[in-house]
Order: structure tokens, then sequence, then C-alpha cells
């Protein structure tokens, strides 16, 4: 069964149409590279998933459960939502920490107010809070900042503060980790340990799905690759076909083509 | 009188000047984020009523605004007496006092402040809420947070850092504005001071108020430094 299915999602802003009809599933474990050119519709895809934004027909399931469909609007309380997009984690392009909270708490704010909403909370309350705070060290050290514990995020460099922007969805445990560009708004150094956060993620078969434009990335740590153009999914496929030279889609060819020069 | 009496006199005038000024803002603050949250509603019935409110109250001076609360309630009621100076009347038996008492007029001028403040911290507030960027809000959702969650956990602390230097001139403008209050014969301290020039022929202690409203000020002066201070630990 697959961990993540999307039937037929469109969307359009105003009178443009961003998306038009896209439609992918995903298995556990699976990293899934999303690509193509700006304006494509990638981000607005991801915004979809995490239900930022609204589809305006399709429906999406996960491990089989029906999160959503644009036909049924009981699916679109707020309550509803909010439940339900804990199924998806998201990694922002410039990060979006809580400037007023240290690392630690950056990563522990969530998972202790969602504990207080268990009905279990008051009978163990000291150990649920040791709990999370453990599991958020665990986190640092898994991203390498277990120094940077008590730090404010803008004692931080970018690339550090996307680390703890990863740690930070992570320690929700979603089912599905989203990335939406992590990349883009670092310098060329900073990307690469951001990336390498990734490619850990990756080996421990967390399923994620990344929008990315780092090529090399996607070749290298991508198990599918989906190359968005104009609104549809143009070829969705294994990442060595995709990167290949025998790859079936012009498009994707083209594309490649003009990123490599 | 010597210099300890009047400074005495001025300080009890001070106290109601003080008196008026804490309690604006303890009502108008909360009632600013009420009219803040109006005027940023995306229902058209809400939005557009509560800024037209904010147009006409920051529009008119507060000194015509605290004649209209002040008159106001009689005219409607079609009744002759002043409700605000029958409260005062009231009082004054109860308490057998020898002076007319000020409470009823007093509630009058308190009313007046805090919607007259109440619209102009909206404006700050709205200011402030507005230029938190996107980006924490969704931040918050996809970490599951609750609307009201993002507002007090995430972002109120940020607004809170970004208004402190408006907030602290319109506070100090509330300072001053207190002294409106002797436009329907509240005994702050101008009105003391001005009392003493008529019946005792005294106008230095008119002068001499300026020396309580500078040092409250200044109080809160250093107050805002240090709240500022305390707010520079992060940037954002």
């Amino acid at each position: 069964m697959s961990i993540l299915e999307v039937r037929n999602f469109t969307k359009s802003f105003g009178d443009t149409p961003v998306l038009k009809g896209i439609d992918f599933s995903m298995e556990k474990g699976e990293t899934l590279a999303i690509i193509g050119s700006s304006g494509s519709g990638k981000t607005t895809l991801l915004r979809c998933l995490n239900f930022l934004e609204t589809p305006d027909t399709g429906k999406m399931y996960v491990n089989g459960d029906l999160l959503f469909d644009a036909e049924d609007k009981s699916h679109t309380s707020d309550e509803a939502i909010r439940k339900k997009r804990l199924h998806f984690g998201l990694v922002f392009q410039n990060f979006n920490l809580f400037p007023q909270y240290t690392v630690l708490e950056n990563l522990c704010l969530a998972p202790k107010l969602l504990a207080k909403e268990r009905p279990d909370f008051k009978a163990h309350k000291k150990e649920v809070l040791a709990e999370i705070e453990e599991n958020a060290k665990d986190l640092l050290l898994q991203v390498g900042l277990s120094d940077k514990m008590s730090a404010y995020p803008c004692q931080l460099s970018g690339g550090q503060q996307q680390r703890v922007a990863i740690a930070r969805a992570l320690a929700l445990s979603p089912d599905i980790l989203c990335f939406d560009e992590p990349t883009s708004a670092l310098d060329p150094e900073l990307t690469v340990e951001v990336l390498n956060v990734l490619r850990s993620l990756a080996k421990k078969h967390l399923t994620m799905v990344v929008v990315t434009h780092e090529m090399a990335f996607a070749s290298e740590v991508a198990d599918r690759v989906l190359f968005m153009d104009e609104g549809v999914v143009a070829f969705d496929g294994k990442s060595e076909l995709a990167f290949g030279a025998d790859c079936p889609c012009a498009r994707l060819r083209s594309f490649l083509g003009s990123i490599a020069k | 009188m010597n210099f300890l009496d009047i400074t005495l006199d001025l300080l009890s005038g001070f106290g109601i000047s003080c008196l008026l000024f804490c309690l604006t803002l303890l009502f108008a603050i909360p009632l600013g984020l009420l009219f803040s949250f109006c005027t940023m509603s995306k229902h058209r019935f809400i939005k557009a009523p509560a800024k037209v409110f904010v147009w006409i109250i920051r529009g008119i001076p507060l000194m015509l605004f605290i004649f209209v609360i002040y008159y106001l309630p009689g005219l409607i009621g079609g009744a002759s007496v002043n409700i605000f100076n029958t409260i005062d009347r009231e009082i004054t038996v109860a308490m057998g006092a020898s002076q007319l008492m000020w409470h009823g007029r007093f509630l009058a001028v308190l009313i007046a402040f805090v919607i007259n403040y109440a619209c102009y911290f909206s404006e700050i507030f709205r200011g402030g809420i507005e230029s938190i960027s996107k980006g924490q809000y969704e931040a918050g959702q996809v970490l599951g947070l609750t609307k009201s969650q993002i507002f007090f956990k995430v972002v109120l602390k940020q607004v809170v850092k970004r208004i402190v230097p408006s907030m602290s001139n319109e506070i100090i403008t509330l300072v001053k504005d207190t002294a409106l209050a002797n436009a329907i014969a509240i005994p702050e301290i101008i009105k003391c001071a001005k009392d003493m020039a008529s019946t005792q022929a005294l106008i230095w202690p008119i002068f001499y108020t300026a020396a309580f409203y500078l040092l409250f000020v200044g109080g809160l002066t250093l107050l805002f430094g240090f709240v500022e201070k305390k707010l520079s630990y992060f940037r954002g």
C-alpha cells in the first residue's frame, strides 16, 4: 500500500491555473525529488500536501485513508485540518524558525503543546515533557547541532538554522517530510551541510518529498523524480532514468540540458 | 500655604491623573487588541464599521469626545439630568462630603479616554501584527498549532518587540492628555494648580506641575528602555 496517493489535484489562483491535474503516489521510505522550472507548480503542490493551500479538486490518501477530498467540505474545517496535517512535516526555504525561542525551545514548542491535549498528560506530565526534551536533544545530535541547543536563531548561520528547522519538523515524527527548496536561500558551502543532513535521512529511509533545484543532489539521493512542467507531471520515474542519457521525456532532457549550461 | 502644602495638594491632583492614566491603559490595551482584530477581519460587516469607527474617534479632538460622552447619555435618554453628575451628587451625599465628589465625571472621562486610546492602540497593534511574516504563521500551522497558540506563543512576543517604540510614544502622550480631564472640572493636577491661582493668587504652582509630569515621563522612559533591552536578545 502506498504511504501517499494524490489523485487529480488542481489549483488555480484567480484565472491562472497552477496545478492542472496532478497524480502520483509514494512508497514508504522513498525519497521523491520534485524538479522543474520556476512557476511549474512544484511549491504549490507541496503546499497543498501540507494544507497551506486547498486544492480546487482532487483527493489525497495517506496510508490508504482518505485525508482530503475537495468535494467534501467537512475536510476543510480548521480543527480537522490541524490534526491531518501532522502526517506531514514541512521545511521552508527561509527556515521560519521562531526567533524568540532557543534552538531547543523551537524543537519542543509544538510537541509540548500537542502533548497537553493528550488525556493522560496531567498524570505523567514530568515524564512526557522530559521525553520530549530527550527526543529533541537526540534530533539535534543527528543534525550535528548539540552544542547550539541554547542559542537563538539569530546567532546561527543559515545552514545551521535550516538544520534546526529540519530537526523541528522531525520532532513531530511526521509520516512524510516535505522540503520546499531547502537550500535556495543558502551559500554553496552552507548548502552542503544541509544536503548532508538530507542524505543521512534518506539513508534512514525516512519518507521525503524534496522540491529542489539541486540536480546533483536529486540524482544522487532521490529514489524517484517527479518533473513538473506547466502544472502537470511531465515525468515520473526512477532517478537513474530521469538523469540518464536515454530519458524518455524530451522536455525533461531539454530542462536538464538548459541547467547544465 | 507653604511649599510642602502646595506639593501635597498638587500630588493629590496628580494621583487622580495617574489613576486615569493607569485605568485607561488597563482597559484600552485589550480593547485596542479587539479593535485591531476587527479592522483586520475578513468579514466586510465587521471590518468596515470598525474602520469607520476608528476614523471617527481618531478624527475628532479628545476634548470634544469627552464632552460627547459627558452630555450624550442625558440627551439620548431625554432626561434633563446628567447621569454622571447624578452619580457625583449621590456619592457626595452618601459620603457626607462638604465638596462635590468627582467620581461620576471621572467615569465619563475614563470612557472617553479608553475608547480614544483603544483606537490609536488598535492601529499600532495592526501595524505590528501585519508586519510579522506569513512564514511564522505557516510554520506554526504545519507544526499543528491552533490559531490562538500561533498568536500567543509565536507571534505576540515578536509583535510586542516591534511596537514598543510607537507604544511608548502613545503612552507618553496619554500621560499629558490626562490634563484634558479638567475640561469637566475633575481635580487633576492642573485643575488643582489653577484653583490655587484663582483662590490664592499663586501662579508658580502651575509651572511647578511640569516637575510631576517630567518625573513620571522620565520613569516611563526608563521603563520602556528596559523593556526594549529585555527584548533585544532576539531579532525578529
